[in-house]
């Protein structure tokens, strides 16, 4: 009789958790997106009432939601190639060589990955500054004209998106770097021996043998560009007008700032059903890539 | 995913051959060419990725004459330690930096808590194992977005909003170390543990002595990012915490971008605390940390 009980007790702790922060939560959401609950419905439950899907019909023609769907669309669609490609890029350079200058390189790669979001914004806040930034300053020893980074409604996305990218990279490399580990040396030699040039090795071998990393990498970035949040909200809390305001910002915008947690129910439960279609349609894909 | 289609591309067969298996000289020089000037690329690149660090050090030893001269230098002309010390003296960030390492020690609890889940879903069969082991694996799937809202409701509901617990209880567990420790310690010989049972060692006597002194390589990693992530934690501090006397260091910071955006060298001053230790950190514990993505890589 103990002995039935004994697994249970290990895992109890740990499932209580993630059942009470990781399950409940979409329930939660779901429950809450049917109803108009603000800051009064906070203190006291019996001013919630259920409106049914008005919360849904509200959003679908709310203007800035349409904006931070686009921003967060545009950063996706930008980000997204830009992350893997350079990430990608650099892993293969890094990996050219297993020497001690090589295996240093690497950790200055890794950094921004690790270090908290909030203190680096803040520095990048900084370098973009207008009156006394260190990036007009450059722009002006090469002659060009000062740019207001974080200012302008459309150089503003390529500023925070510059960050992200920044950021996003040493996660990556590392991903890439672990799976270089796994290509076979006989295949690049012997390639080598029968006379393929360094870029056709990359394009003929490795790229094919790191379909998976590959892949992988292309979901988690995806997910992570949807879910794009720190840098806006740190750097210009969405601004000019909304002109950076992702689908998240937006989301913690009405929920917190403005109370509407119904509302932002609606739109939470929205972006996850945007983020699960996505990435199933990437499964999808890589299902049939492998049948041929 | 198949390999031979690649050796045999093309109808030549690319099997390495022993007696050639030594690439010719001038190639091997045209070879190493290439890795000075991919070095010398990669260098460059590195000290772009770098640079943003190295201006905040400078930076946060500048008088705010300097930070906010035009043109700005980079090396501070006569460096001063007093914003350091106003972030402790007329700001509160003693205390912010007090709360953040609380956090962090809840959440190394959290990380037993994680192990003995890890270990009850590798050693034991019982009835609802998959299915809870499902559930696991599906709160890996969720976004944070979709549960931020919710969560502060149950916590609102709990009476736990603005407290230290209520920041923690939602970071202290993730369904990721959990499949980790759980497939670390499924590798674990059974034999030793029915010998200790045979010994008459109670359960929670062969975790404890057993089980995690075996899983000291995975400990490592999860120790380190599980620092890192409570260092750094912001978007649940930010919303839990409404007193201040709560707030933890990316909070702070957070606030000090609002406040007091004029003084650069102070807002420097404050990244420079965040950031540095989890720079030490890195530098010691590299290894960990890098297993540690290496292995998220494979969720």
């Amino acid at each position: 009789m103990k002995n039935r009980i004994v697994p249970y007790t290990f895992i109890a702790p740990a499932m209580l958790l993630l059942i009470v922060f990781g399950i409940l939560p979409i329930a939660v959401a779901l429950l809450v997106s049917f109803t108009d609950m603000n800051l009064a419905g906070l203190g006291n439950r019996s001013r919630i009432q259920f409106i049914g899907a008005d919360n849904y019909t509200a959003l679908f023609a709310d203007p800035d939601f349409w904006q931070a769907l686009g921003n967060t669309a545009l950063f996706a669609v930008v980000g997204v190639p830009s992350v893997i490609v350079l990430s990608l890029t650099i892993a293969l350079a890094l990996n050219r060589s297993q020497g001690r200058f090589f295996r240093a390189l690497r950790s200055f790669y890794f950094v921004p990955a690790i270090t908290a979001i909030v203190a680096v914004a803040l520095v990048w806040g900084y370098l973009y500054n207008t009156q006394f930034g260190l990036f007009n300053y450059l722009l002006s020893l090469v002659g060009l004209p000062p740019v207001p980074w974080l200012s302008d409604p459309t150089v503003v996305k390529f500023s925070v998106g510059l960050v992200a990218v920044w950021r996003g990279l040493g996660l990556n490399v590392i991903i890439f770097l672990a799976a270089l580990q796994g290509v076979p040396k006989e295949y690049l030699e012997a390639a080598a021996i029968d006379g393929a040039s360094g870029m056709r090795r990359i394009v003929s071998i490795i790229l094919p043998l790191l379909r998976f990393a590959i892949f992988f990498v292309t979901i988690t970035t995806v997910i992570a560009w949807l879910q794009f949040f720190d840098e806006p909200f740190v750097l210009t809390k969405g601004g000019p007008l909304g002109s950076s305001t992702s689908i998240a910002l937006f989301l913690y915008q009405k929920g917190f700032s403005s109370s509407q947690f119904g509302y932002a129910s609606a739109g939470s439960v929205v972006l996850v059903a945007i983020i699960a279609t996505i990435t199933i349609v990437q499964l999808r894909l890589r299902r049939s890539d492998v049948d041929h | 995913m198949s390999t031979t289609d690649l050796v045999t591309r093309g109808g030549r067969r690319l099997v390495p051959h022993p007696s050639t298996a030594r690439p010719v000289r001038a190639r091997h020089r045209r070879g190493r060419t290439g890795t000075i000037v991919i070095g010398a690329l990669l260098g460059i690149g590195a000290i772009i990725t770098a640079f943003p660090f190295l201006w905040m050090i400078f930076a946060s030893v500048k008088p705010r004459s300097e930070s906010v001269a035009f043109p700005p230098q980079l090396l501070p002309q006569n460096p001063t330690f007093e914003y350091f010390i106003q972030l402790f003296t007329e700001l509160d960030f003693g205390r912010y930096l007090l709360n953040t390492l609380l956090i962090v020690v809840i959440c190394m609890v959290g990380l037993l808590l994680m192990a003995a889940a890890g270990y009850g879903f590798a050693k034991f069969e019982f009835p609802g194992r998959d299915a809870l082991f499902f559930l696991v694996l599906v709160t890996m799937m969720i976004p944070g977005q979709v549960t931020m809202i919710p969560s502060y409701l149950i916590l609102n509901g709990m009476k736990l909003t603005n407290t230290l617990i209520g920041i923690a209880l939602p970071m202290l567990v993730s369904g990721f170390a959990v499949f980790l420790f759980r497939q670390f310690m499924a590798t674990i010989p059974t034999e030793i543990l029915e010998a200790a049972r045979m010994d008459g060692a109670g359960e929670w006597r062969i975790f404890f002595r057993i089980i995690l002194p075996m899983s000291g390589p995975i400990l490592a990693v999860q120790v380190v990012l599980t620092f890192i992530a409570g260092w750094n934690s912001f978007l649940w501090p930010l919303i839990i915490a409404n007193d201040q006397g709560l707030y933890t260091l990316s909070v702070g910071i957070s606030l000090l971008n609002q406040q007091i955006s004029t003084n650069p060298s102070l807002q420097m001053a404050a990244s420079t605390l965040m950031v540095v230790p989890i720079l030490i950190v890195f530098v010691v514990f590299q290894r960990y940390v890098v297993q540690g993505f290496a292995l998220s890589g494979l969720k």
